[in-house]
């Protein structure tokens, strides 16, 4: 297996160049460079162990010295830089004897079980033993050593032998520089030097097993359990990540079909090499014995699954589709399109409702996430994505980060984030609850608006009047790039004495002159960038506060180069996509209009067949009509909104009342357990494509192993619309993407060859940029002109009240991932392997709960119980919980209360009351009834469970 | 679907767009956002209870756009 060039030491960008010869051969490198890179730039190999190109250099190993004319002794290469017309000699007789000298005190203290150890042949003090000549250790090996320290397993992911550790650093390093955690630390001194994760035991300690320090260890020291297990990769594919927006690239190392390890690849244009717990590890639910991998179908939901092959279970979807289109109508049916899939998956199922249901009847999941960001910088900008890529944060001055918490959702980002905040960047964090970012290990938050839940729009506005009365705004940037008009009216509107700080403080309970100095800072502190996330989409207003940070950044001229920008942090790896590809009811891909009629004989004349000009139902639509008995049947492809959307028992209701749910996924979620056609569906292991992440970076998924249940799902839905009688008959998933590329403006330019060759593309890709758009909007914006809109801070409905006095929001926590069905099979449980409340103490006093408490959380929605964590994170007066387990019901209490643009619900602001409790809620011991009997039906739990 | 449903998402809207100034505009707009975003039966309903029952419920805003843009709408 290939491994990729470690240049020893990071790339270093400059436009002055040096000129330098190495063991007599002349080179020319960026003005920084370190000899050692120069010299591997040059195919020079220098001795190293403490040394690697993702970590700045250190000069601890004392191996890769060298020499250099006209200078004493001998320094190492990876800490001294070039010099112009330097003359660097890196083989010496005196070199040679000084670095096995060092080897050989390497290797006097390090344990000779070379041929049973699990990096045998992928270790490099091997290789340096070898590369330095190292034949004999003179002092023996029976002194005082390390080799019976003994060995941490505690992490389910890897190990840790202190008996095989160098004490290179090169973990530590990692943790702080890669990751920025700073959980790991040497500790004492000369040869007590050791690793050390602060206490015992690393699942006990901060770390956060992004996998950097495993990444970074040049010995067996941190190691994979599962190379351990199995032994080293023999090949490796290049693929994308099927978890958060970020899209990390990864290089799947395998040993035949089975897959070894996930190894950051350090060319990945979002991870640049890094990765977090599930990314890195979590990817054992693609072989968990929960896939179910034959298709299954019934006649009702009171009935047992009956296994199938493909082609009947195929007839009778399709069979049931076409009799309940006669009976009912098209507006009977619809599908949701999957984030979780690539874009060719998500293409042909909009296309099939499009051109054979023959309706508009699609929705995505960004419907409960990110359908406000599509909407608001549509509106504003001209186009429905992030304007930046995440580098840009390298560049940017000022950093807001606005009801988002990037260490548990967009892990490897937040680490890039963390590294600018570390360089010097200012932050400033308008959150509810004290997020990470507000305070850790070398990065704390200038300023943490600590605003009421349900006030995004009031804090926008306030920010708004301070920068417009204060004189803040950057005219010029507005006079050239904005419609004037548009901004006079919200100028007008932002300085009424209503929108100042100090008339919205009690609204906001932030502190005016908090607000007033995070407002200068945003305008006058350089280049300025906002990252938001559903914090502020998820909210009756999500719409409005979107087009508020537009505002925001148009009038400081705070957009169109790097370390600027509107940051939407996307949550699934392919909501971006999804969207992307036309799965919005309203929107052709490209985010064309259904009424456009332009835009709509391209498709007719694509797909030969006459398309609606109507806009289709949006998902809360769908299940509204359901329950009501107009809505008869769903295709639900790899989303679980029996579980991800708000008010469980109002989704339960709808789904109890179709005629035919077909659910297409790796396991029975939630959802299946109301279907009636269950078709399994591919690990993204298991299939090719692309998915697009939150920076709109196209990037390739490759098929690594056969697909467990047969086909890809691009596959499936081809053969169900085949059997509906309209032939998709693709070969390969590159021919959808070529009929996309098409069919899509912004697409044209992209095809599986270029992503085989840049990697990834940041879309538009087109005529005009061949290789993609790293930033958006940079001499003119997509619509024109920026448009600013009015914000008027409208409140929620839904309001604390003598009987519900708390509000509640929902969020998200690292190791686990959106409803868990993939992160709940896998070893992530022993971090997360429950839901818990978040109470404040005084609230949590006011009511006898103590930690651990089992608490009834009882809103207008429902009921639910979890036990309690009393934190301060949360304010007084706000609770908190995570909705990864399906029993803790999270759902249940939501209301259908949805933004006003979009629908997009308001998950983050519920009014509840909590109290102790001794039982389970009445819908919980429901569900867990339901539940048993529906595993018993697809033959999950034997018969006699039903009874217990 | 559920009229009362409807009635909460339309006055959403109205509420969004009452702080236009120019109130024509305004007026405009909420009848533009409902007819590319509402699927045709929902604006179909929503014209109906305009029609038959004097917007009851409705914010006055999104009873007039209603009104005014009648056949833009359904």
């Amino acid at each position: 297996m290939n491994k990729p060039i470690d240049f020893g030491t990071p790339l270093k960008h400059s436009d002055t160049h040096i000129s330098l010869e190495i063991d007599g051969q002349e080179i020319s490198v960026p003005k920084g460079t370190s000899v050692m890179r120069a010299a591997m730039m040059a195919g020079i190999t220098v001795p190293k162990l403490c040394a690697t190109d993702s970590l700045e250099p250190f000069g601890s190993c004392r191996l890769c010295l060298v020499e250099i004319e006209g200078r004493r002794g001998y320094p190492a290469s990876c800490t001294t830089p070039v010099d112009e017309g330097m003359k660097v000699h890196t083989q010496t007789p005196k070199l040679a004897d000084i670095r096995r000298g060092t080897m050989e005190l390497y290797i006097s203290d390090h344990p000779l079980d070379c041929l049973t150890c699990a990096a045998n042949g992928d270790c490099e003090l091997q290789d340096m033993t070898g590369a330095v000549g190292l034949r004999e250790v003179r002092y023996g090996y029976d002194g005082e050593n390390h080799l019976k320290s003994e060995k941490d397993t505690s992490n389910p992911y890897f190990s840790f032998d202190p008996a095989k550790c160098i004490v290179c650093s090169r973990c530590v390093r990692a943790c702080e520089e890669t990751q920025g955690t700073f959980a790991l630390t040497i500790q004492g001194r000369g040869f007590d030097s050791k690793v050390a994760s602060g206490i015992e035991k690393f699942i006990d300690s901060e770390c956060v097993s992004c996998g950097a320090c495993v990444q970074a260890c040049p010995t067996a020291t941190l190691m994979e359990k599962t190379v351990i297990q199995h032994g080293v990769p023999e090949h490796s594919v290049t693929t994308t990540c099927a978890y958060c927006g970020v899209g990390c690239s990864f290089d799947a190392e395998m040993k035949g079909e089975e897959v070894i390890r996930m190894v950051p690849n350090k060319d990945g244009g979002a991870n640049h090499g890094h990765s977090c717990v599930k990314g890195r590890f979590s990817w054992g639910y693609a072989t968990h014995k929960d896939r179910i991998t034959t298709p299954m179908i019934r006649k009702s939901i009171k009935d047992p699954w009956q296994e199938v092959s493909w082609e009947e279970a195929i007839n009778y979807a399709a069979s049931e589709i076409t009799r309940i289109k006669k009976q009912y109508g098209t507006d009977a049916i619809g599908a949701i399109t999957s984030s979780r899939c690539t874009n060719e998956e998500v293409y042909v199922v909009q296309k099939l409702v499009r051109a054979v249901f023959g309706s508009n009847n699609v929705d995505t999941c960004a419907r409960v996430c990110h359908s406000p960001t599509g909407y608001g910088l549509k509106q504003t900008l001209g186009e429905s994505a992030g304007t930046q890529t995440f580098d840009s944060v390298m560049h940017s001055d000022v950093i807001i980060v606005i009801g988002a918490n990037p260490t548990d959702g967009h892990p490897v980002f937040a680490s890039q984030m963390k590294r600018r905040l570390r360089e010097g960047a200012k932050l400033i964090v308008a959150d509810p609850r004290g997020i990470d970012l507000v305070s850790s290990p070398h990065v704390k938050a200038d300023y943490h608006l600590k605003l009421r839940p349900g006030t995004n729009v009031a804090l926008i506005s306030a920010l708004a009047h301070v920068i417009v009365t204060e004189g803040l705004v950057n005219e010029r940037f507005v006079k050239e790039r904005c419609e004037w008009d548009s901004f006079e009216m919200w100028r007008d509107f932002v300085a009424r004495p209503e929108n100042s700080p100090e008339a919205l403080a009690d609204d906001l309970g932030i502190a005016p002159e908090t607000l007033r100095a995070a407002a200068r800072l945003y305008a006058t502190g350089g280049n300025a960038a906002i990252y938001y996330g559903l914090g502020v989409t998820e909210h009756s207003q999500g719409s409005t506060t979107v087009m508020g940070i537009a505002n925001l950044a148009m009038a400081t001229g705070n957009i169109g180069r790097e370390g600027v920008g509107v940051n939407p942090l996307r949550g699934q790896n392919n909501v971006q996509g999804s969207c992307d590809m036309g799965s919005m009811p309203h929107e052709f891909p490209g985010y064309r209009h259904v009424a456009d009629d332009a835009t709509r004989a391209l498709f007719e004349a694509a797909w030969g067949r006459p398309l609606s000009k109507e806009p289709g139902l949006r998902i809360p639509n769908m299940l509204d009509m359901a329950g009501e008995g107009s809505f008869k049947a769903l295709y639900c492809n790899g989303e679980d909104i029996a579980q991800s959307d708000p008010n469980t028992q109002h989704v339960t209701h709808a789904l109890e009342s179709m005629e035919c749910v077909i659910v297409q996924d790796l396991f029975l979620n939630e959802t299946a357990m109301y279907a009636h056609v269950f078709f399994p569906g591919a690990s993204f292991l298991e299939k090719n494509g692309t998915f697009t992440n939150a920076e709109r970076r196209i990037s390739p998924v490759r098929r690594v192993m056969t697909p467990k249940n047969g086909h890809e799902d691009w596959e499936i839905t081809a053969m169900l619309s085949n059997a509906l009688g309209y032939p998709m008959p693709y070969k390969h998933a590159s021919e959808i993407m070529g009929e996309i590329a098409a069919l899509t403006p912004t697409f044209r330019g992209v095809s599986f060859e270029k992503l085989d060759k840049l990697g990834s593309i940041q879309w538009p890709c087109n005529e005009e940029h061949p290789t993609g758009t790293p930033i958006m909007h940079i001499d003119e914006f997509v619509r024109g002109k920026g448009k600013f809109f009015i914000t008027q801070y409208v409140p929620t409905t839904e309001r604390v009240t003598q009987k519900y006095p708390l509000i509640l929001t929902t969020g998200r926590i690292l190791t686990q991932y959106n409803v868990g069905a993939q992160t709940r099979r896998t070893d992530n449980v022993a971090w997360h392997p429950e839901d818990r409340i978040e109470i404040h103490p005084h609230d949590a006093e006011d009511r006898g709960i103590k930690d651990g408490d089992w608490v009834g959380i009882a809103s207008r929605a429902g009921e639910t119980v979890l036990r309690a964590t009393i934190s301060e994170r949360v304010q007084p007066g706000v609770v908190y919980t995570t909705f990864h387990h399906p029993e803790s019901g999270a759902n249940v209490i939501t209301t259908d209360n949805s933004d006003w643009a979009t629908n997009c619900p308001e998950y983050k602001v519920t009014a509840v009351q909590v109290n102790r409790v001794s039982q389970p809620s009445e819908w919980q011991r429901e569900y867990q009834a339901f539940s048993k009997e529906q595993k018993v039906f697809a033959g999950k739990l034997p018969n006699s469970a039903q009874v217990e | 679907m559920n009229i009362e449903r409807l009635i909460v998402m339309a006055n959403q809207i109205g509420d969004f767009f009452e702080s236009y100034p120019d109130v024509e505009l305004a007026k405009k707009s909420i009848a533009a956002h409902i007819k590319n975003f509402w699927a045709l039966k929902m604006r179909q309903q929503l014209v109906t209870h305009v029609l038959e029952k004097q917007g009851s419920g409705l914010h006055a805003m999104v009873t007039e756009a209603v009104r005014e843009h009648q056949a833009t709408l359904a």
